[in-house]
């Protein structure tokens, strides 16, 4: 994955809130679809990490770079329209509105009453979002639902096919598998391996289980003390060596 | 969920989708409350009083359109009664100061926006839960009426054509409410705009980040549900033809409120119905009206609107969770 030019670069990034140094110093590199693991424990600064690259909070210091060139966000909506999307932790669908609302929310399709009036298009979100989901095998018994009647998993997947409509350059992922059953969770990993396949979007994946993201990552950023202190492609290494490495950072040997 | 071929477009049963419905419940009660008041008196559903009870229903749903458009993103407006006699003292000060009547309306209208603006300002910039703001500006507007009119009511201007399409009419209050619940259910239903109330209402966090402009949603539902109390002010003045500073009140105010919950609109937000809130709004004034025609007084309405309340509560709590068992 690592030729050519990043897709992403994230340079001496810093960040405190107060007296907390969130992130100290932070470089991160990111590939053209190319699937990126970061793990660490709460409160290592993987989220404020995250929050800074989709446009949520400004780093006090370093830079982004984004396709070469140094972007600066002022809000997540700047970061969505140069192709960052984010899937949240919280997940940002809205319970009682139905599944072709959420996916089309803040980008509705309208039709024009007497050519004038401007008014939702349910029809064609309807289509397009069955035919969509159906494209990204994720299936879930009807579109006209508010999202509150699907399964964890159905709208962590149903947030995921949202994120992804709109083609973005890169998708973050916020701990999608967090209090997720196996079952659920399998379901996850595998729409993210299916979107692995294709290459055409870059993957930033959240997590704190160490098995799944080797299984679906090219590799892993240990993240600790507002740090990124280890980058290893999973191609080159066992769960084993990371989980050891990691160990060894805790006892603060020197890698 | 990745086993393709299955089929993601069942669309609801029509069962399913009735339960879906939240003005099931109140359609229910609407027709079993007009069957159990024709068996006691054949006059309830004769032409004239029906047209009384339209007229009743007019004033309470325009008030309750408006407080739908709130309760759905979990606020309210308590000042909305006080609008209501607001906006027509403008009106008649405006017109006796030389601005023709048509001058007047608007001006009239305008204050009541601006009532409103400040209500959602206050809520929205300061902070304030709605609830305060509004019942702040309750008293407010309630002393600043009363100060105006020194007490006094005073009589609608006229202007012929204009009267009788404002309230004077027969049929003007009920024409008006009709086309405000047409309006409304358009936009709470069919425009983006609606979609943003709804889901600010369900989820104030995600609907700031998808990039929706909460505030302004926000701000523009307070000023239309004070439009909406100047513009039935305005409509009820030209239909009594006589304005009274202690018009509307409280009463129109907690009546629409009750009309819009009787109709399956929470104030928890996310959801809610303004068809609804109209059925309920005709069911108020049809037990009004009714339990007149029966022979008892006004305190048995209270009574039984105060249960209705209850039970309306109770059973959209139930219905909800019915739902959700499937």
């Amino acid at each position: 994955m690592e030729t050519g030019e990043e897709l992403l670069r994230v340079e001496h990034v810093s960040k405190s809130f107060g007296a907390v140094v969130a992130l100290a110093d932070v470089n991160m590199r990111l590939w053209p679809g190319e699937v990126l693991g970061i793990i660490g424990d709460n409160g290592a600064g993987k989220s404020t990490l995250i929050k800074i690259i989709c446009g949520f909070h400004r780093p006090d210091g370093g830079r982004i770079v984004l396709e070469g060139r140094e972007v600066q966000f002022n809000s997540p909506a700047d970061a969505r329209a140069a192709g960052i999307e984010t899937v949240y932790q919280d997940l940002a669908l809205i319970n009682d509105l139905n599944v072709f609302h959420n996916m089309f929310l803040k980008r509705e399709k309208v039709k024009r009453l007497f050519g004038v009036i401007p008014l939702l298009d349910d029809g064609a979100m309807r289509r397009t979002t069955e035919e969509y989901l159906r494209q990204m095998k994720v299936n879930i018994p009807t579109v006209d639902a508010p999202v509150n009647f699907l399964s964890g998993g159905q709208r962590q997947a149903v947030a995921v096919a949202r994120s992804l409509y709109h083609r973005p350059k890169i998708l973050i992922l916020d701990e999608p598998l967090a209090a997720m059953g196996a079952k659920e969770a399998r379901m996850i990993l595998d729409l993210l391996l299916d979107m692995k396949r294709t290459r055409e979007v870059s993957i930033i994946l959240i997590a704190h289980n160490y098995l799944q993201v080797f299984e679906v990552c090219d590799r892993i950023n240990w993240v600790a003390q507002g740090r990124i202190l280890i980058d290893r492609r999973t191609a080159d290494a066992s769960v084993e060596e990371i989980m050891n490495l990691v160990i060894s950072e805790y006892r603060g040997e020197v890698v | 969920m990745t086993n393709a071929g299955t089929t993601t477009s069942a669309r609801l049963s029509p069962v399913r989708s009735l339960l879906y419905r939240r003005e099931a419940g109140i359609i229910a009660v609407a027709v079993i409350l007009v069957l159990l008041f024709q068996t006691f008196n054949d006059q309830f559903l004769s032409l004239d009083n029906i047209l009384v009870i339209l007229e009743l229903a007019a004033e309470i749903v325009i008030v309750a359109v408006g407080e739908v458009m709130l309760m759905v993103m979990a606020e309210i407006d308590l000042s909305v009664g006080q609008v209501f006699a607001l906006a027509p003292f403008v009106m008649y000060f405006a017109h006796q100061a030389g601005i023709p009547l048509a001058g007047g309306i608007a001006l009239g209208l305008a204050a009541g926006g601006l009532v409103g603006l400040v209500n959602g300002l206050m809520t929205v910039r300061l902070a304030l839960p709605s609830f305060i703001a509004t019942l702040g500006m309750l008293y407010a507007v309630n002393g600043l009426n009363l100060i105006i009119s020194n007490g006094y009511p005073v009589l609608t201007p006229r202007a012929g054509l204009l009267n009788l399409v404002m309230g004077a009419g027969k049929l003007s209050p009920f024409l008006w409410a009709l086309a405000v619940v047409v309006v409304f259910v358009v936009v709470l239903n069919k425009t983006t705009f609606g979609l943003h109330t709804l889901s600010i209402g369900s989820n104030p966090v995600g609907s700031r980040e998808v990039g929706i402009n909460v505030d302004r949603v926000k701000i523009t539902n307070f000023v239309l549900v004070s439009l909406l109390g100047a513009l039935i002010g305005i409509i009820e003045a030209f239909r009594i033809t006589s304005i009274d500073p202690l018009a509307g009140g409280t009463e129109i105010m907690l009546q629409g409120i009750a009309a819009a919950v009787i109709g399956g609109t929470a104030l928890t937000g996310g959801s809610g119905t303004i068809v609804g809130a109209g059925i309920g709004s005709i069911v108020i004034a049809a037990l009004s009206d009714g339990l007149t025609l029966l022979g008892f007084n006004a305190f048995f309405f209270d009574m039984v609107l105060g249960i209705a309340i209850l039970v309306a509560m109770v059973l959209n709590v139930q219905i909800v969770s019915l739902r959700k068992r499937r």
